[in-house]
């Protein structure tokens, strides 16, 4: 065994950081509003340590653990994600000082065991550090104080994550008892196909539920609405974004097994299919944006599919540059509606109303993070959509690809329809949001990145395709 | 790189872009205006070198800048103007500071913001017809639906919220299939770039589908009957400068996406499907020129006739020879300066009457002389009278038609002459009111056109005339780039064989064609 602390320093950071955190849940709860300040400033020192240490390569913990580009490159995604949605929750209004503490060490464990997930080859590493970053979720979903729907919320994440936890292992044990491994790389080199090897198929698949729970996809979406909808807004800004990039960081590795035509791939091309339709047809009837947004990213966890069932090192690129766009563009979104919602209530529709009056900026930033999401040039979504779809082109998804370009136009309709609630209804009463100029501004430096990322995908996407390379020459 | 030595494509790309930034830190709505139309002088100014050393002989692209964009998927920088896009860009540049000019009064609130929108519809506008990647293309196609879309919703009529989600919807609707094809493109040539996948060989199989896909984006964009219904209502809530920019610019983009890109990309699926869209074309004269008959707004009047207008440039394109594409060319110019000014003076005239019904502002010709003036000659040019600009496209369609085949010819005669009829009636009435009724009363207090008006109608006024007497300057421009196209088209659209299979080698006429291929289904 070989061990090199710097080649695994973010995640050795998240964990100093999860510490700390733990330190302070034991001292007595301070007054203010403001429990853990200092959150923003480490995570963003996670940033940068996630920054120096990309580029790194070792197996280690026998072989269980590997530092590779796409290992790095998602550890970064995941601490600028953390980052953005540590700051984003710092004022969370809904929480009680008592809890901040714990809030965030929760979250920052969760983090964790993302990044843990990002490096795992082995199947029981990654199954043990998908459920560290799931369990802290489930303890903050119903951390909004005396309501019944953040019960309800809490409830069903648990629920169904247990079910889907329990289907994955499953699975699992059909795998090792037909391939008689877990490692990833070794799994590779055997047959997938149903015909030669049913359980491994079979249990591949389940195994698989468990993530695509975690990814939102449908059939497993069911949870997603209801629970963005229960839990508080900045929670929900967390629960819909980073878990999402734990479970595409899985889906790659694992993509080495997918060849395209094999009957797997085929059926996750489908569920990619139905995902979008499902999800983009659901949002058109919601009034609740987090419900929209809940929905859309069913919608999304179809798009990234197109990425993984291509079997090529491009596809993968582009299918891990789309999740970093895509928590990019939400994070983006969230924000705003954890800006507006003050008083930690769910906004609707009409709360957007005459926004462009009432706070230019943050109908601004909106706009942008809206048109993002349907993917319109020259942000981060057009890039890592047109990524996607020259991707699956290829390799028999010429079909996927259509259905792909049918849903980005049904999904105008509800994206479209957040800009117009706030450009062109009036205010009608409602009062402007206390808004302070330094929320703005971050806000519009993510907008702006938004946009950057799409104008100049280059250095984000060729890290990727290194990354991809090294996992599918 | 450029004949001039710096970037000009660029910088007259991304100058408006720039303004569009400045115009962020400026408080002063009266301030905004004053900076956009600094901008937009000077803008024109940095196409100087376009004007100077454009050479028309030369049929390739020139002033060409080529960088490295995302090298590992092949997506270049690559801009190029030739002899089709040319004129675009011109007019498009000469459109911004009368845009300007023409809202100065008329657009009261958030004045900043809006010329932030006019701004990046420029940038996007001139994008468009000079990007040389197809990437690149689709971005600037896109992007200029977000201020667009702005523009309808916020400073729009009151039935704005409608029009500008019709308005989004249909055309980014249109063009995710686009998107589609340019990807197919990709994976079968391995680049984005127009002139390198200008040369590739595609089946015909390929070509039918590619075509299909990229032609609904642009019959949409241009918009081709069926597809227009959403041009009306855009048109009619958007405010002055905005439906300047639509006519003049926006819908254009579609007639140059067929020339630029089916033309050249898919051939023999544009030769497949030439009946069905010359059938769209003549429905799109026959059936705009008939609905404005009825028209009592005059603006959506105006808007009825882009259609029919439109369908006389998309016909030019079908028919295939020089005349037919000559005539398409110069009736994007033209209607872009005769209905862009039209426009404009619907806008002056609502600012005085705050109606846009004939009945509202009839009888003009007494009380406004300068502006029944100037109305007159737009409308005459509208309407085709020959020695203004507008016939010099009509008639070129025309010959282009029937030396194609002169059943279209026929059929199309009507629908020119309905042209007369509508833009006669609409200016007989504006001018001198019904017989038998009075000039709307209200009329005697209104001011006739003021120095700022003046200025931003003549230039359009002059060229109205002057490519009316002399087009024959714009034709040596887009010229040698039409037979470069055309000689590429007709190598290209039928090598041997492609309709072989269904025994229908010999094809004499379109309309045998179209019937032939109605035999087949049934």
């Amino acid at each position: 065994m070989n061990l090199d602390a710097t080649l695994i320093a973010p995640e050795l950071y998240q964990l100093l950081v999860v510490l700390g955190l733990f330190v302070q849940t034991l001292a007595p709860a301070p007054k203010d509003h403001k429990p853990v300040a200092w959150i923003g400033a480490a995570a963003l020192v996670g940033v940068l340590v996630s920054l120096v240490s990309l580029g790194g390569g070792a197996t280690m913990f026998y072989g269980s653990y590997r530092v590779d580009g796409i290992s790095q490159f998602f550890k970064l995604a995941v601490s600028i994600g953390f980052f953005i949605a540590a700051v984003n929750a710092v004022r969370q209004p809904t929480l009680r000082p008592r809890h901040g503490p714990d809030y965030f060490l929760f979250l920052a464990l969760s983090a964790w065991g993302l990044m843990l997930l990002a490096s795992s080859v082995e199947l029981i590493t990654a199954f043990i550090a998908l459920e560290i970053s799931s369990y802290s979720l489930f303890a903050i979903v119903p951390l909004r104080a005396r309501s019944k729907g953040a019960a309800e919320a809490g409830i069903k994440y648990i629920l169904f994550g247990a079910a889907a936890t329990a289907v994955s292992l499953y699975g699992f044990s059909y795998i090792l008892a037909s391939q008689h491994t877990t490692y990833i790389a070794e799994l590779a080199t055997k047959s997938w196909s149903f015909a030669a090897e049913p359980l491994a198929a079979l249990g591949l698949v389940l195994f698989l539920a468990g993530f695509f729970y975690k990814l939102a996809l449908f059939p497993f979406h069911f949870w997603c609405p209801d629970v963005y909808d229960g839990a508080s807004n900045e929670t929900a800004a967390f629960v819909a974004t980073l878990p999402k990039l734990g479970a595409v960081v899985i889906l790659v590795r694992l993509a080495a097994l997918l060849e395209p035509g094999l009957e797997i791939t085929t059926a996750l091309a489908a569920l990619g299919a139905l995902s979008m339709t499902f999800g983009n047809l659901a949002a058109l009837a919601q009034r609740d944006i987090k419900r929209i947004l809940g929905y859309s990213s069913v919608a999304h966890a179809g798009y990234i599919t197109l990425g993984l069932v291509t079997g090529t090192a491009e596809g993968l690129a582009a299918a891990a540059f789309y999740s970093l766009a895509y928590i990019l563009m939400n994070l983006t979104c969230f924000w705003v509606v954890c800006r507006l919602a003050d008083d930690g209530r769910n906004l609707s529709l009409d709360d957007l109303n005459g926004l462009y009056k009432r706070a230019p900026g943050l109908a601004l930033i909106l706009l942008v993070a809206a048109f993002a999401l349907v993917g319109l040039p020259p942000t981060a979504g057009f890039t890592g959509k047109l990524f996607l779809l020259s991707g699956a082109w290829a390799h028999g998804y010429n079909w996927l690809v259509i259905v792909a370009a049918v849903n980005t136009a049904i999904s105008i309709y509800y994206y479209l329809n957040m800009v117009r609630h706030a450009y062109t209804f009036e205010a009608e009463g409602r009062t402007s949001p206390a808004v302070g100029a330094g929320s703005v501004a971050f806000g519009g430096l993510l907008a702006a990145a938004v946009l950057l990322l799409g104008a100049m995908p280059a250095p984000v996407f060729d890290m990727a395709l290194e990354a991809g390379r090294w996992l599918l020459p | 790189m450029t004949e001039v030595g710096y970037p000009v494509l660029s910088s007259i790309i991304f100058f408006p872009l720039l303004a569009a930034l400045v115009l962020l830190f400026v408080r002063h709505d009266g301030a905004a205006r004053f900076i956009t139309l600094c901008a937009s002088v000077v803008e024109i100014m940095l196409a100087i070198p376009l004007l100077m050393h454009f050479v028309p002989s030369d049929v390739g692209f020139q002033f060409v800048e080529q960088y490295q964009w995302v090298p590992s998927l092949g997506l270049s920088y690559y801009l190029g103007v030739d002899g089709i896009s040319y004129l675009m860009v011109l007019l498009t540049i000469l459109i911004l500071p009368l845009c300007v000019l023409c809202s100065w009064t008329y657009v009261k609130q958030r004045a900043k913001e809006f010329h932030i929108c006019l701004l990046l519809m420029t940038t996007a506008c001139i994008g468009v017809f000079l990007a040389l990647d197809f990437v690149l293309f689709y971005i600037f196609w896109e992007a200029m639906l977000v201020p667009m879309y702005l523009m309808i919703a916020v400073w729009g009529g009151p039935r704005r919220r409608y029009a500008s989600i019709k308005f989004f919807l249909y055309t980014l609707a249109g063009s995710t299939l686009l998107l589609v094809a340019m990807v197919a493109f990709f994976q079968s040539q391995g680049t984005f770039s127009i002139p390198e996948l200008m040369q590739g060989e595609y089946s015909f199989r390929f070509q039918f589908w590619a075509f299909l896909a990229m032609a609904l984006a642009f019959a949409i964009k241009v918009p081709m009957f069926p597809f227009h219904t959403w041009l009306p209502a855009a048109h009619v809530e958007a405010p002055s400068a905005g439906s300047v920019v639509l006519a003049s610019v926006l819908i254009k983009m579609g007639a140059y996406g067929f020339l630029r890109f089916c033309m050249t990309l898919t051939p023999m699926g544009m030769d497949y499907f030439t009946p069905l869209f010359i059938a769209l074309s003549v429905a799109g004269i026959l059936y705009g020129g008939i609905i404005c008959l009825g028209q009592t707004d005059v603006k959506k009047l105006i808007a009825y006739s882009s259609v029919a207008h439109m369908g006389f440039c998309t016909l030019g394109i079908f028919m295939f020879n020089l005349r037919g594409i000559e005539g398409a060319l110069m009736i994007m110019l033209n209607h872009g300066l005769v209905t862009g000014a039209l426009f404009m003076m619907i806008g002056a005239i609502y600012e005085r009457s705050h109606s846009r019904e004939i009945e509202d502002n009839q009888g003009m010709g007494k009380f406004l002389p300068a502006f029944m003036g100037f109305f007159g000659l737009f409308a005459l040019s509208s309407l085709g009278f020959p020695g203004l600009n507008s016939f010099v496209g009509e008639a070129l369609v025309l010959i282009g038609a029937f030396t194609s085949d002169w059943v279209i010819g026929l059929i199309v005669i009507p629908g020119a002459m309905l042209g007369a009829a509508y833009m006669l009636r609409l200016t007989q009435r504006m001018t001198y009111a019904p017989i038998g009724q009075e000039p709307s009363p209200k009329g005697k207090g209104w001011r006739d056109l003021s120095p700022r008006e003046v200025t931003y109608l003549l230039p359009l006024a002059v060229l109205t005339i002057y490519i009316g007497l002399a087009p024959g300057f714009a034709l040596r421009i887009i010229d040698p780039a039409i037979e470069n196209l055309l000689a590429g088209y007709k190598q290209k659209s039928q090598p041997a064989g492609y309709l072989a299979e269904e025994g229908e080698r010999e094809v004499p006429t379109v309309v045998e064609a179209a019937l032939s291929r109605v035999e087949k289904v049934f």
